[in-house]
């Protein structure tokens, strides 16, 4: 027990020390390049702080990720590496901008029938590579990336073709119908009733995958998938299973923020949510429980690097090598081992010295 | 559709499927020498991007192109060697390595060029070089054969010399025969003396010399200068070329050159007018279909335990 106690210790250690570490480096490059090295880092720590709109900012940075970072965890669990969700959020979101334009319907049923909508998108985006694996045993992590694009063009294909509002001057949808957006919460901010829809899937991503039999399943086959198959479980029917979740939860998220944030479809790339949603749901170790912090993190740090790019010469874009930074240091599994394994047999000896008296 | 089936059979068209092959087939070769040592890279991404950036940034600090190219391999074999580090000294997962070098090339390298041109788009303000094509006497006078094969970018024919390079070297050297039996079954290797760490740190620096080639050509010879994200997905589909080729080293050079005449169908199919998002969707669509046409090599979990 104890010695399983220091592990837990020590993941949240390392975690933490990945984190420092990548804002060291991140200062590093501000030193670089900017003039004021400590107001610039001072921007991009205390920034998202400052005012009402900015914590506004973080919490509507935060609803996509809750969700892409419950969908990832989902589709981990099972030990697959599906990159899916990236394309299952963008086709999400086709989805739920086609529905949203197309349909006459009343208030209530329309967002919710726009939501599944992409949520049905995104299973579908996501469940592809899972049945090149089961079936033909091809790892879904080159299948999925090809699916991301697939699904990128595809979804730019229907907005650019068959939604397409002519008159507004860029390449974007026709509005969304009055009936079909998400109302803001509180005013000032933008932070709309997705948010409520987000922590809903965040409880239900928690008991699907710790407290139900399925979930069991899932996290049995990603630690062992010898042992399931011969424990009788249906392997290759929950893999493909809880793909097709974690696909729906993704092309959820894709919807919500389209209704929640947008007026109309306007991506003309892949959003990289869905990758950040990799990174969260490692930082959480692939436990909706903790997605939560780890999706107001990544948020924050967003937010500050867009404060921090607005008020001096350093680009938004070191973000992504902060990013890059802690997911490397947190995969690592050897950083710190020495010490941690210093811990356990100093805690071990402890505990035969007491059973010794 | 006739003037589509004309301009397929034509040599202009082979000419040009061999000029978007160039990248493919080397960082093909590049996967197919880190799965021979049993590693699963996927930050091929990374590594051409950082090279693409490199070349065009030291030929024009440097001025010239042959050091351009150097400079570029040097920025994606760093990349590589990172890889290396975390992935066996530190032993993390390959996979997440990889993602987040990825994350790391695309973000970096817009970072970086931000910095050095003031410019996020695109680095046409640099005077960077590119390698020049060049004509093989005598070949290209040859009706045919001479325009398809001759006057390409001198990366092409690199391109081409490293599927023969990569052949002798896993199958003739002994280093080869190493990496080979490391990637079969690492305890076996290692019983018998063979360091794998030291091996398979060889092994993805050279794949990384390679997929830098390819990165260096994107920016050097394709396009004469570098766009954000311009390997667009090309790491992973040499990946799937890879897969395809079922780790033999001609069939993977060939299931490239399919990926690569996917790409160059667009500029074929243009009087079709079709929309663009159909074609641009077509060789991700061909990759999908070829990998469930040939399965993996890595079978499922239904079907490995079956003898």
């Amino acid at each position: 027990m104890q010695s399983r106690k220091i592990e837990q210790r020590f993941r949240i250690i390392r975690m933490l020390v990945a984190v420092v570490i990548a804002l060291t480096i991140a200062f590093g490059f501000v030193c670089f390049v900017s003039k004021t090295p400590f107001e610039t880092m001072g921007n991009f720590l205390f920034g998202p702080f400052l005012t009402v709109r900015r914590l506004g900012n973080i919490v509507e940075m935060t609803i996509p990720l809750l969700f892409t970072g419950v969908s990832v965890s989902i589709m981990y669990s099972c030990n697959q590496i599906n990159m899916a969700s990236e394309g299952g959020f963008f086709l999400g979101g086709v989805a739920a901008a086609y529905i949203a334009v197309t349909f006459a319907l009343p208030y209530g049923i329309h967002p919710l029938l726009c939501i599944i909508g992409g949520g049905f998108a995104g299973a579908l985006v996501c469940g592809i590579p899972a049945v090149l694996y089961v079936k033909k045993g091809v790892l879904p992590v080159v299948s999925s990336l090809m699916m991301n694009y697939v699904s990128l063009y595809l979804g730019l294909l229907i907005i650019n073709y068959v939604i397409r509002d002519a008159q507004a001057g860029y390449p974007c949808s026709y509005q969304y119908r009055d009936t079909a957006i998400l109302p803001d919460l509180f005013s000032k901010t933008n932070v709309h009733a997705g948010l409520l829809i987000a922590v809903m899937v965040l409880i239900l991503g928690y008991l699907y995958l710790y407290k139900s039999q399925w979930g069991y399943c899932i996290r049995m086959i990603g630690k062992n998938p010898n042992f399931a198959k011969y424990s009788g479980m249906n392997v290759a029917g929950t893999i493909l299973g809880c793909q097709l979740v974690g696909g729906f939860v993704a092309g959820m998220g894709g919807a919500v923020e389209q209704l929640g944030m947008y007026g109309r479809f306007q991506y003309q790339a892949l959003s990289n949510h869905g990758f950040d949603g990799v990174l969260i749901a490692i930082l959480s170790h692939y436990n909706p429980k903790f997605v939560a912090p780890a999706a107001l993190f990544l948020a924050y740090i967003r937010v500050g690097a867009d404060i921090m790019a607005r008020s001096s010469d350093v680009p938004v874009e070191i973000v992504y090598i902060i990013q890059a930074i802690i997911i490397i240091f947190v995969a690592a599994e050897r950083f710190l081992e020495g010490w941690k394994h210093r811990e356990i047999v100093k805690a071990s000896r402890l505990e035969l010295e007491i059973k010794g008296e | 559709m006739n003037m589509v089936l004309q301009s397929i059979f034509s040599a202009e068209f082979v000419y040009s499927i061999l000029r978007m092959a160039t990248p493919l087939i080397l960082a093909a070769m590049a996967a197919l020498l880190t799965k021979k040592a049993g590693v699963m890279c996927i930050a091929f991404e990374s590594i051409m991007l950082f090279a693409a950036l490199g070349g065009v940034v030291g030929s024009a600090f440097m001025h010239s192109a042959l050091l351009g190219v150097l400079s570029g391999i040097f920025c994606g074999v760093i990349v590589a060697f990172i890889f290396a580090y975390f992935v066996l000294i530190l032993n993390a997962n390959t996979v997440l390595t990889g993602l987040a070098l990825n994350t790391l090339g695309s973000g970096g390298t817009v970072f970086a060029l931000y910095v050095i041109c003031g410019d996020k788009g695109t680095s046409t303000s640099l005077s960077s070089l590119t390698v020049p094509n060049v004509s093989i006497p005598l070949v290209e006078k040859i009706p045919l054969l001479g325009s398809i094969v001759s006057g390409h970018n001198i990366m092409t024919y690199a391109a081409l010399l490293s599927v023969i390079l990569v052949y002798i070297f896993i199958n003739k050297t002994a280093l080869g025969l190493r990496i080979r039996s490391i990637g079969e079954n690492p305890q076996a290797a290692e019983s018998v003396g063979i360091k794998v760490v030291r091996t398979r740190f060889i092994a993805i620096v050279l794949a990384g010399v390679l997929a830098s080639m390819g990165g260096v050509y994107m920016s050097m010879g394709y396009l004469p200068f570098f766009t954000r994200d311009m390997v667009a997905g090309r790491g992973f589909m040499a990946i799937a070329a890879q897969n395809l080729g079922g780790g033999m080293v001609v069939p993977t050079m060939l299931s490239a050159i399919l990926f690569g005449a996917a790409e160059a169908l667009p500029n074929v199919m243009q009087s079709l007018r079709l929309p663009a998002e159909t074609m641009q969707m077509l060789p991700y669509i061909v990759t999908i279909t070829a990998l469930f046409f040939v399965g993996g090599t890595h079978k499922g979990e239904g079907k490995r335990h079956k003898k």
